[in-house]
Parts: structure tokens; sequence; C-alpha cells
């Protein structure tokens, strides 16, 4: 079955460029370097935590936590900073920390108390989006807001944070590239790189086709587990450094698609260039899927209420993309 | 004992797709007989199984049940028909969740003429009358997460039993029970048997058999190879029709080795098993033989470090060795082919190349970065060697048949060189030219390196070793070198003789 087996291959590239031309010839103003570079920055943030829940989904896990885990570490960075007054690099520290200690916590949770990940990082997320507004007592994180205990906080972000999420590198056109784009397309090739091409990624692979095969081949499959929701949750301290850096405080009501939006492209990646697996190239081809798909209804005024609607379209074809016409997923 | 059959088969064929599992299979079984039904993995005992308790519809043959034909068509048909299957694994027959009153009346909580109502009192006072009859001695308000195997066990016989069956079938009842537990399980096959019930028992223990068995059915390749019903039963002529010799096929010169690779002393699988010690030699070939059950995996992982000894060393090379982890046995050049390829071996999301590099990254890569080239490199090589059909290393294990798929775990492991080589059960469920293919291959390689097969048939052994090794109980029983061997000494070690039952 030729015709099938190039169905399955490039089904969904083809459905991606189709999009783009109907939206080049629907949408005014769609095809220009400003819009591109908005579809990037629209799914920079969820594209960062896509990429490192595919990492979970590799070894054969999930990782619900993502969204709570970038919220959390956006209020840690903004607490940082304007409650404790430090700078840009101290509150950098603290995110990537959060990030580490909630990966550790996790795989601790996963391969030694045997709790289903589903449901271990389905408790840590609530545990953090509780324990996100404990510090402030429900409030949001801004300079000059008043703290529980009546004194005012006073320190305000740095500068050099918040350039990560407001300076434009050039690129043939002034002030093009946000540094959040940049930080997307770096992190998308090294876990790829690491996915694709090192011996630890190739085992992760393994642990996630058939963990007793690993185990019989000599790997450490307990510390490749725990290592994937490590790189899970570090990926989602820096999408929440990123949208701090561009919210320029702490909003206890942002981050609430994060999860969705991140999970959703991750799946999507199974169904690009047939892979039918978790992979960090489909991962990146599904956040910008998504994006172009919500950037073209926007110029076209969709309601922003359909929005969500076509994301579920989208993810449950691709799912049925992997699962149902190339027969892999059975196994 | 001697009446009329109560249920008879007769003629029973099964195939799949090309494969034919069952070639024309008689059996009879009589109302308080025990019948023991013996084979060796893939004879086709458990397609037999699947056949009589209705989960698989037969291809051709006749089966008849007190003098009616009998053609279940579904599991709930069989059972009221009065066949009822217990079948090996213990949870399969039980709700964990429920309470043993539950699960003892589960059967008569769906069909026609059920109250809609759920009602503890009723269910419990017939839960109470099943576990009289059967002379049960468990709580009936316990949850059966809460019980012992063997208590569960014993739910799901009585739960069988409150069929009132004329057949009941129990498939490898004993294989996760102690022996303590085992005897309660006896006493109730006594109670059953003396009810007048036609019972079939699968089991491979012989200590099982020569408790319980009135005859003794041996199965091999699809076919009755013996039927043993004469007093005293011939427990050695039953292994001997399920393993022994078909043809001769090849002889193999048999080797002797001088210099000593693995040196085993005072090895105690499990508690109460007599230690194990060998010797094997660099270059030679060494089978161990005896059937499922008897600890040959439980040897298997212990020399790779999957598993931990109860007391015993062992030396590698005149180093002592004693992995704690397949890493390091791998670290120390000892290399495991595990039984169960599927289970244990393939990488299904892997094609042929990665599978075969699996194990040896570390010596593939420069900085963690794998180098490609070798990987594609050893993967030819090892296709070649092997003669794997493929039509390239990018192919999918999916899409090799069984003997490829198990040349490539083969091919996986002598990638590298190794000191010990271990092969649990390599030719299982692979045909017969992929068999000699492995076999010579494992021979022309052995030089400098120690090579311990596992394997349940006979032949096997016979067709690969220099030496062969019988294992029952936990230990090692018999050693033959492979020439002019006493095959008679060597099954009656296999069935384990009175001299050993004590063990």
């Amino acid at each position: 079955m030729m015709l099938r087996d190039h169905a399955i291959r490039y089904g969904f590239i083809v459905l991606l460029f189709g999009l783009i031309a109907y939206f080049a010839i629907a949408a005014d103003g769609f095809v220009s370097p400003q819009s591109a570079v908005f579809i990037f920055q629209s799914v920079a943030i969820t594209g960062v935590l896509a990429l490192g829940v595919t990492a979970t989904l590799v070894v054969g896990g999930f990782d619900l936590s993502i969204g709570s885990v970038a919220t959390s570490a956006m209020m840690a960075a903004s607490y940082v900073m304007v409650v404790l007054e430090q700078n840009a690099v101290v509150a950098v520290i603290a995110c990537l920390l959060i990030g580490v200690l909630v990966g550790l916590i996790n795989g601790w949770l996963i391969v030694y108390m045997r709790v289903p990940d589903l449901l271990a990082t389905l408790g840590m997320m609530f545990l953090l989006v509780g324990l996100q507004r404990i510090p402030t007592e429900g409030r949001s994180i801004a300079t000059g807001m008043t703290m529980p205990d009546g004194s005012v906080a006073n320190g305000k972000f740095g500068d050099a944070f918040l350039a990560l999420g407001r300076h434009r590198f050039d690129f043939f056109i002034p002030n093009l590239i946000p540094v959040s784009v940049v930080v997307l397309l770096v992190l998308a090739v090294l876990i790829w790189f690491f996915l694709e091409y090192t011996r630890f990624g190739r085992m992760m692979y393994a642990v996630g086709s058939n963990e007793r095969a690993a185990e019989l081949a000599g790997a450490p499959v307990k510390a490749y587990k725990i290592w994937a929701y490590v790189i899970s949750g570090v990926f989602a301290s820096i999408g929440g450094i990123l949208l701090a850096a561009r919210l320029g405080r702490g909003d206890i009501a942002s981050g609430n698609n994060l999860l969705l939006d991140a999970v959703a492209a991750a799946l999507i990646g199974y169904a690009v260039l047939g892979a039918a697996k978790p992979n960090a190239f489909g991962t990146a081809v599904g956040a910008v899927f998504v994006g172009v798909l919500l950037q073209g209804l926007t110029m076209m005024n969709a309601p922003y209420y359909t929005q969500d609607f076509v994301k579920g379209v989208v993810l449950v074809v691709a799912l049925v993309f992997t699962f149902a016409l190339s027969g892999r997923g059975k196994r | 004992m001697g009446a009329d059959a109560v249920f008879r088969v007769d003629g029973l064929r099964k195939s799949f797709g090309q494969n034919e599992v069952l070639g024309g299979i008689s059996v009879e079984l009589h109302a308080g007989e025990v019948t023991v039904l013996m084979g060796a993995n893939g004879a086709g005992k458990s397609t037999l199984v699947k056949i009589i308790s209705g989960v698989y519809e037969r291809g051709a043959g006749t089966m008849s049940l007190a003098g009616e034909d009998f053609a279940p068509k579904t599991p709930a048909e069989a059972i009221r028909a009065g066949v009822v299957t217990v079948h090996q694994n213990i949870n399969d027959g039980v709700v964990a969740d429920l309470d043993v009153a539950t699960n003892l009346t589960l059967d008569r909580l769906s069909g026609s003429g059920v109250p809609t109502l759920f009602n503890p009192v009723r269910v419990r006072r017939e839960a109470k009358a099943v576990a009289d009859r059967m002379g049960l001695a468990i709580d009936l308000k316990a949850r059966v997460s809460d019980l012992s195997l063997a208590d569960r066990q014993m739910v799901a016989i009585a739960r069988a039993m409150a069929h009132r069956p004329k057949v009941l079938i129990l498939d490898e009842p004993t294989s996760s029970l102690s022996s303590a537990e085992a005897d309660r399980l006896f006493a109730l096959i006594d109670r059953l048997r003396e009810q007048g019930v036609a019972i079939l028992y699968i089991s491979h223990r012989m200590s099982d058999i020569r408790r319980l068995a009135d005859r003794i059915v041996s199965m091999r390749d699809g076919v009755v190879s013996g039927v043993f019903d004469q007093k005293p039963l011939d427990y050695e002529g039953a292994v001997n029709a399920m393993l022994g010799r078909k043809i001769h096929l090849d002889r193999v010169v048999a080797r002797n080795s001088a210099h000593p690779v693995l040196t085993v002393e005072g090895l105690r699988l499990t508690p109460g098993a007599r230690p194990i010690s060998l010797t094997l030699g660099a270059g030679e070939v060494v089978a161990v033989t005896g059937l499922v059950g008897v600890g040959k995996t439980a040897l298997a992982e212990t020399l790779f470090g999957v598993r931990r000894p109860l007391s015993g060393t062992m030396t590698l090379n005149g180093k002592p060795y004693a992995p704690a982890s397949a890493g390091e046995a791998i670290a120390a050049g000892a290399f495991l082919v595990a039984k169960d390829r599927a289970e244990n071996g393939i990488v299904g999301g892997f094609n042929i190349q990665e599978n075969i590099s699996l194990p040896f990254h570390r010596r593939m890569s420069r900085f963690g970065v794998l180098k490609r080239r070798i990987e594609r490199a050893t993967a030819r090589r090892q296709i070649d060697e092997l003669g794997i059909v493929c039509r390239s290393e990018k192919d999918e294990m999916s899409a090799l048949s069984g003997g490829n798929q198990q040349k490539v775990m083969v091919a996986r492991w002598m990638a590298q060189e190794a000191k010990l080589f271990i092969l649990d059960e390599p030719f299982q469920g692979v045909d017969i030219s992929a068999r000699r293919d492995i076999a010579a291959k494992l021979r022309a390689s052995a030089d400098g390196r120690a090579t311990l097969l596992f394997v349940t048939e006979l032949d096997e052994a016979l067709e690969t070793a220099d030496r062969i090794l019988v294992m029952s109980e936990q230990t090692i029983v018999g050693e033959h070198r492979n020439a002019d061997i006493d095959l008679e000494r060597l099954l009656a070690e296999v069935a384990g003789g009175p001299l050993h039952s004590a063990a």
C-alpha cells in the first residue's frame, strides 16, 4: 500500500502546508515575516513545555504537572525579584531548581512509590497550583503590592530578566526575533539531538518500548525514567521563566492553557512523518501547527471560543493518523 | 476406574493460518479419575484446553460429553454444559476487589432470571452452601485481594465447582503455590475425584503428577505421543513421550575442555534446594535440561546478575564474580539471551540494527553520541554471520519470522566477545532450519568462551551440547557427556526419581 504509506508519512506535513496556503489566500497579511515570528512567539512557551513532556512520553510515561511547574516557576521568579529583591540570575536559578526538584519528586513517586504516572503528576499538579499561592495568600505579585503582613514589596523585575521576554534580535529586519523564539529553537535542537543521536536518548526509547528488554541489556531503567521527569520539569520551568519575563509580573490567572496546548503539540508530533512515537521534531512541528491554526483563525476573525474546539479536532485527527492508519500503536 | 469415558475428544484439529497446532488429538476423560496432560511448551496443550472450554473454535474433529455432542461456541456455553476450566493465571479466576462470597456466586449475578437488585444476604447464603460442599474453610467476608495465592486458587476452583460440573480442567494450578499450599489443593482434588468428577490436570511438576495421576496423556507437536494407564504408571515413559528423541538429526562430536571459565560453588536458588556446583570450560557448549519450573531460568538469571542467590560463590576467569545487575554482568563479559524474546528481548519500536546494538551503546559511542556507522557495520556483519533473512538492517522486527527474530536476539549478544554466553530457551518458537543455524553458529564460535544453554527439549540439548546437565527441583541432579548417553538414566533424572524427590 504505497499510497497509504505516503499518506501516513507526509499527511500531516501536507496538511500543514495546505493550511498555510489557505490562510495565505483567505487572510490578508498572513504571509509576512512579522506574522511568522508572531506564530512562533505565540507557541514558544507551549513549545518548550511540549519538548519537555516529549522526554517523558519517550520513556513511556506522561507528565501532567508541566503547566503548574511553569506557573510555579513564574510565581517564584516574581517572588524572588519583587519580594526578596534579588537579581535576575538568582530568579532564574530558583526557577530551574524548582524544575529539577519537581522532576525528581515525580520520578521518585513513579519509580519507587509505584504511583501510576498520570496520577502522580496529576497529584503534583494540584499540589503546585496550591503551593504557588501560599506565600502571597493567593494574590498576584507585582511591584508595590501589599504583603499579607502589611508591608509593601518594593523589588522589581530586573531589566536583564525582562529582556528575556521583550528583547528582539535583528534578523534581516531590525528587532524581529524575540528571545523566547530563540530559546525554543535552541531547546528543540538540543532535545532532538539528545533523543536521536546520543546513547542516552536511544536507551530512553528502548525503556519506553520494552522496559524489561532494556533492563536485561544492562540499562539502569529507573534512573532513565527519573531523568526523563527531570528534563520535563526543567523545560517546564524554563517555560515559566519566559512567561514571567513576558508578563513582567506574577499573575496567578495566567498559564491555564499551557498544559493542554503542550500535550496536544507533543501528541500531534506522533503523526508527523509517520513516526508513530514521541519525537522532538514532531513535537516542534505540532507546536507550529497549532500556532498557525490559531493565528490564521484569529486573523479571519473567528471567535476566541472556537479555538479550543479546533485544537481538539486537530488532536483527534492526529491521533487517528498515528494509531489507526499506521497500525503501530497497537504494540 | 476404566469405566466408559464421560468426556471424549476425537480427532481434534486446529490451525492458525499455515501453522497446524493440533494434528488430530483424541483424549478420553473418565468419571472419578485424574487424567494428567503433559507436554512441552508449544505442544498444543493450551490450544486444546481453549477449544474444550469454548474459547477457540475447533478446526475438525468431534467432542462428546456423556454421550452427547459437545460443541461450545462460548466459554459460558461450555460451563453451562458442565465443562469448567480453571486457568493458569489465578487472578483470571477471581475478582480481587470483591469478597469471597460474591466471588463464589459471581456467575449468578448476570444472565436471565436474575433479580436486578443485589441481595447480600442471599449471596452469602448461596456462597455458604458452595463453600460447605467443597469443605472450604475461608472467611466468606474476606476480600480476595487479602487472601494468599493458594486461598485464591481454592476460591477459583470452588467457584468453578459451584456449577456442579462433570468435567473440571485445571491448567497448571500449582505453578505459583508452595508445597504446603499444593497439599491443600491436592486434598481438594481428592475430594472432587471421590465425588465422581472427571478431572484433566495439566502440569509440568513431576511431584504433582506422581501424587495425583490415574492416567497420563503425553502430547508432542500437536499429537498424542503416549497414553499411560497401567498401574504402576510409567513416569519415565511419559516424559520420554513428551520430550524424547524423535529421530536422530545431527550428532555432535563432544569436545572436552581443560581450561575452566566459570566455576560455581554451593549456589542455592531457593530455600531448601540443594546447592549447585558446576564448572564450565572454555570452548565447550553445555546444556542444562529439565522440565518447566525446575529452576532453569532462575539459574540463568542468577548467573546474569538479575537474581540474587541465597548462598554460594562464583568465579569468572579466576576472578570473583558476583554481579548485582545485568549491567555489571555485561561489563564482566557474561551475556544472556533471555527466554521469551517478545517479553524480554525485542524492543518493538526499534529496527534490526537498533535491536542488535542495544546492550553495547557505550562501546559504540564517543562522548555519549552514538557512532551510527559502527552500529550499522556491526548490524550488517551480524546479519551476515547468522544468515538473518531480511531486506536490510533497517527492517522492522515485526516483519521478521519467529526464527529470524530469534537470530537477531542471538546476533545482538554475539556482536561482542563474551566470556560466558548464556542462552535461555533459545529455540523457543523457532523453526527447525533457524534452530540448526543458531546451534551451528553457537558451536562454531564457542572457542574461548563458556557457552551455557537452558533447554526443556532433550533433542535440542543432544543436538548442540558437549555436556548435558539435568536440573530437577532447583538443583542439578545429573551430568552426562554427550557421547553414548544413557538416555534412560537421563530421563529418570528429568522425571525426578524417588532418590531426588526428598530434596
